[in-house]
């Protein structure tokens, strides 16, 4: 039994194509090759004008886990604005920034996107971080466990262990924690702050372990490429937020020595300290490194304006940030020698000098990286800003007068003081197409997502092919999930639960003795309690675990 | 419906997680022999105590009638249908059966509470009004150079001497030899907390109530401006100048507090007074809360609802989305006003659990030794989850998230599983 897609302009960058009239076939969940001529075709859909592209990928979203929850608790306020009543089909919740996990997956599924990442799972906290992704229905997820303030880790490093006992430790880690890659956040850091540091440059040195970041970031770096990650290291960088903060990314970038790796939410990494306020953009300087230096990705971390959140591993910088909180509340936790989180809610404001410029610099930074497959759409959900205002970020990108008018409004010193208005730039569908689905899915080796070809799940989005392209973005015609219609014309009619994605690498298993004296010795939880079997995954209520090879 | 066990089961467990206490010790070896269970090693007289205990046999009952399963079953089914809106409240349960509970009450527009509602809901007052800066259990082993008990003695969680205060070695060369433990308040009691490590702990004697005024005029010195008073509520004010002096000293402090234990009006404001001077604290040097709560899945039954709901309990879907208020929601607010007109109670926990008295339509989901006060509509024997059935529970400190193994064979069924024939009705 086939289904047919017939006739949509297709945009799949992973195969070259831009904008081609073409015929889809699905069956079985895949997306397939045309049957023979006797085959029978179940169903049709006449996608004549219409834009059809894969389900989309964001691969940076925390949307599960201790931080996103402390950040739901601790904000009934917000929830109150949007209330989401169940439906015949649906269970309630609530929405904006801080959204129930049911909300979240109902809501990026309505935006077409089918497969979604948790950036800052961690270790101890995994459980629950997949819990909540396993009650996030509709999409795909997979997490990356934080590494780099743990003191496991920390001490191999002070030690001076190999890097093959340092591969092993990280690969036990992806295993124990059912993850599909590595971050690091402000490498060190967030132990440093334990031990009351308040600041870490690249060559400071956690006082405690005599580690610096540039020790932390070479050797997760290393350790995740010779595992075979597919997936760079996905690098949340010292300083976040700081004034002057540029330098400390060039010198990141120049100090990785040509391995591959992902800065993140870059865009809260790239202050200046020029002009009357002592804050600048960083943007044009760190988009040349960006352009120069083929081993390094970003995603930018765009601002948009209004009432957020901000969750984050990285307590050092939160604290630090918890002065602007809006409303004045928030949360630091340290967690278990293992790493923390900070919660800080936050009001980015458009007449606002730093945040105006906040906003210039995320899309001075989409416009001047010139390698759509490098670059990643996303707003650091909710940090800067929720998931939902993606078709706005959209439009920003490829309409210009739109994006002017926009920039007309903002802090007027703001509006100055960047170089947004001189560009010209609009980003086609194919670029779009490149950025939110191909280069997430090639970034993190999925070899059956992001495209159109034949053996691909069947996660397709399809839009009506609008002037605007907020509306167009908003409210996809139709969205398959696995070869099964779950959105049509941007209202879901079909619930579906979604995979894990997680990878397997091997490691040297003699680890685990010594890993096992030190939770007996020093942990509150034994090692056999920390590991998650695949069969807890499915238990939650995933509907399957999906291992992706290494390399 | 028997709880007879298997006589031919012989097993031992290790790395067993006991669910009898929020700490969720994860250490203990437990023997199944012949359908009895025996705690070998690192059990605490609680977990001894309730791991060992052979539950009566019990069957499910409709007015006080021995019933299947299935008309049980059926019977909830119906009450709750015919309820403008019930409660749905005990919750001493695991994940699944929180999920299934959150489902249920969608499907019912019920209120949801837990028995320990109200000290859960005094800690997410402070979270909603102010945050704090909150540490878990292997900081504090590892790195606290002064723990500050304030209101509490942590008597009520054995464990959390052996394995956070009284251990013999630390990550980070933390003297614990002069580890420093301060009691605030009219504890200790518990033969613990007298003597911990055979040390003598300070202590300072108050009403609870006024635990918060004096961590506040502590407070006030930790800043720098002066107090015009030589003794508060009792307490002479150079002990308090002494405290105010060691906590600036600390490298790692830490403020232990139990929210349930703190019993009189406003408790959330005692709370805040912690809350603000951690903060302040924070700004030279480190130190953090630490709360004792959320036993029988309290804490996992805040998170769950958090995730699914946006809010940590106390949640009404009589409009079909979740309202949230801490006041009005609670169990015994919403019996006494008659603002429910059924309830379901759920404790498959402590024994201690027990429903309270109602004269609605009820139906009690409880494990078999916990005792009823009156006769429920209908009775549904449940197990307990991590002797009975897998499943999970979330730690006091609300980070950890720990499997809970199935010990011993019986035919009784999980609360997921018997909410889950209760929601097929639906």
């Amino acid at each position: 039994m086939y289904i047919k897609l017939a006739g949509g302009t297709v945009y799949d960058p992973v195969h070259g194509i831009n904008a081609e009239k073409r015929d889809i076939y699905i069956k079985d969940g895949c997306i397939t090759r045309k049957p023979d001529p006797g085959e029978k075709i179940q169903k049709t859909y006449d996608l004549k004008g219409k834009v059809v592209m894969a389900g989309a990928i964001d691969i940076h979203t925390h949307i599960g886990g201790g931080k996103v929850n402390i950040a739901r608790m601790m904000l009934p306020e917000d929830h109150q604005k949007d209330p989401v009543k169940k439906t015949s089909i649906t269970r309630a919740g609530c929405g904006h920034a801080a959204p129930s996990t049911m909300t979240t997956g109902y809501r990026y599924a309505e935006m077409g996107y089918t497969s979604c990442f948790e950036p800052a799972m961690q270790p101890i906290n995994a459980r629950q971080a997949h819990m909540e992704m396993a009650d996030t229905p509709m999409v795909d997820k997979g997490a990356y466990a934080m590494l780099g303030s743990d003191d496991f880790f920390l001490r191999m490093l002070a030690s001076k262990k190999g890097p093959e006992a340092i591969s092993d430790y990280v690969s036990w880690i992806i295993n124990a924690t059912q993850s599909i890659g590595i971050k690091v956040v402000n490498p060190g850091g967030i132990s440093a702050f334990k031990f009351n540091q308040r600041k870490l440059d690249l060559d400071d040195n956690n006082s405690f372990y005599n580690v610096s970041p540039r020790q932390v970031l070479i050797s997760l770096a290393r350790a995740v490429r010779e595992l075979g990650v597919p997936h760079p290291l996905h690098v949340h960088g010292c300083n976040l937020g700081v004034p002057g903060n540029v330098q400390t990314t060039l010198d990141t970038i120049q100090g990785v020595e040509g391995l591959p790796v992902h800065l993140t939410h870059i865009q809260f990494h790239s202050y200046g300290t020029e002009g009357d306020y002592k804050f600048s953009s960083g943007a044009p300087a760190i988009a040349e490194a960006v352009n120069a230096n083929p081993n390094i990705s970003i995603d930018v971390g765009q601002i948009l304006f209004g009432q957020t959140v901000t969750a984050s591993g990285d307590t050092m910088k939160q604290y630090a940030g918890h002065w602007h909180a809006h409303p004045k509340k928030w949360v630091i936790m340290d967690i278990e020698c293992d790493a923390g989180c900070g919660v800080v809610p936050f009001r980015y404001r458009d007449k606002n000098y730093v945040n105006a410029l906040q906003w210039a610099i995320g899309l001075e930074m989409f416009l001047l990286v010139e390698d759509p497959w490098r670059i990643f759409l996303t707003t650091d959900h909710p940090n800067g800003a929720p998931f939902t205002s993606y078709p706005h970020l959209i439009r920003l990108l490829m309409d210009k007068s739109f994006r002017n008018d926009m920039l007309a409004t903002i802090n007027k010193d703001a509006a100055a003081a960047t170089v947004l208005g001189s560009i010209d730039r609009e980003y086609t569908l194919y670029e779009i197409a490149t950025m939110t689905r191909a280069a997430p899915a090639r970034s993190l080796g999925l070899r059956n997502r992001g495209h159109l070809g034949s053996g691909a799940a069947a996660d397709i989005t399809v839009y009506n092919d609008l002037k605007n392209r907020e509306k167009m973005f908003a409210k996809p015609t139709h969205v398959f999930k696995d070869g099964e219609l779950v959105v049509e014309n941007g209202k879901l009619v079909k619930v579906v639960n979604g995979g894990t994605h997680v990878l397997k690498p091997a490691y040297d298993k003699t680890i685990e003795k010594s890993l096992k004296r030190y939770f007996d010795e020093y942990q509150t939880v034994k090692m056999g309690n920390f590991r998650i079997s695949d069969d807890e995954i499915l238990e939650y209520g995933n509907s399957s675990l999906i291992e992706q090879p290494c390399l | 419906m028997k709880t007879q066990t298997d006589k031919r089961q012989k097993a031992t467990y290790r790395d067993v997680t006991c669910p009898f206490c929020s700490l969720l010790c994860d250490d203990l070896v437990v023997e199944n022999r012949d359908g009895k269970l025996k705690v070998i090693n690192n059990g605490c007289q609680v977990a001894v105590s309730e791991f060992e205990k052979t539950p009566p046999a019990s069957s499910p009952q409709i007015k006080g009638r021995k019933a299947s399963l299935e008309s049980a079953i059926e019977e909830a089914a119906k009450l709750l249908k015919r309820s403008r809106q019930p409660l749905l409240t005990g919750l001493g349960t695991d994940v699944s059966g929180m999920r299934a509970i959150l489902q249920l009450a969608e499907k019912t527009g019920a209120i949801v509470d837990h028995m320990h509602g109200d000290g859960l809901s005094k800690n997410a007052m402070v979270l909603q009004d102010l945050g704090w800066i909150m540490t878990t259990m292997s900081e504090i082993r590892n790195r606290a150079d002064l723990v500050i008990f304030a209101g509490t003695d942590a008597g009520n969680y054995p464990g959390f001497y052996s394995r956070v205060i009284d251990n013999r070695s630390t990550l980070f060369k933390t003297d614990l030899k002069n580890r420093e433990l301060i009691y605030i308040g009219d504890k200790p009691d518990s033969k613990l907390a007298r003597r911990p490590g055979g040390r003598k702990p300070a202590v300072i004697h108050c009403k609870p109530e006024h635990i918060g005024e004096i961590i506040s005029v502590v407070h006030t010195m930790i800043v720098g401006d002066r107090i015009d008073a030589d003794v508060i509520h009792g307490v002479k004010l150079q002990t308090l100048i002494d405290l105010a002096e060691k906590m600036k000293q600390a490298k790692y402090g830490v403020i232990v507090w139990a929210p349930g234990e703190l019993n009189f009006p406003h408790a959330e404001l005692t709370i805040q007074n912690f809350c603000e001077v951690i903060k302040y604290l924070t700004r030279t040097t480190r130190f953090a809360g630490f709360s004792l709560g959320g036993n029988d899945g309290g804490t996992t039954a805040v998170n769950v609802c958090a995730w699914q709901s946006g809010y940590p309990l106390r949640v009404s879907f009589a409009k079909g989305f979740p309202e949230y208020d801490p006041h009005i929601y609670t169990t015994a607010n919403v019996l006494k006003n008659r603002r429910v007109d059924a309830m379901l109670w759920l404790s498959g926990i402590s024994p201690g659990a027990v429903p309270p008295k109602a004269d609605i339509p009820s139906v009690v989901l409880a494990s078999t030794s916990v005792k009823i006060g009156y006769r429920p509509d209908v009775f549904i024997p449940i197990g307990t989850p991590g002797l009975d059935h897998k499943g999970h529970l979330f730690r006091t400190d609300s980070v950890v998230a720990l499997p809970l193994k199935q010990l011993r064979q019986t035919e009784i069924h999980s609360a997921s599983e018997v909410l889950t024939g209760i929601l097929e009705h639906f």
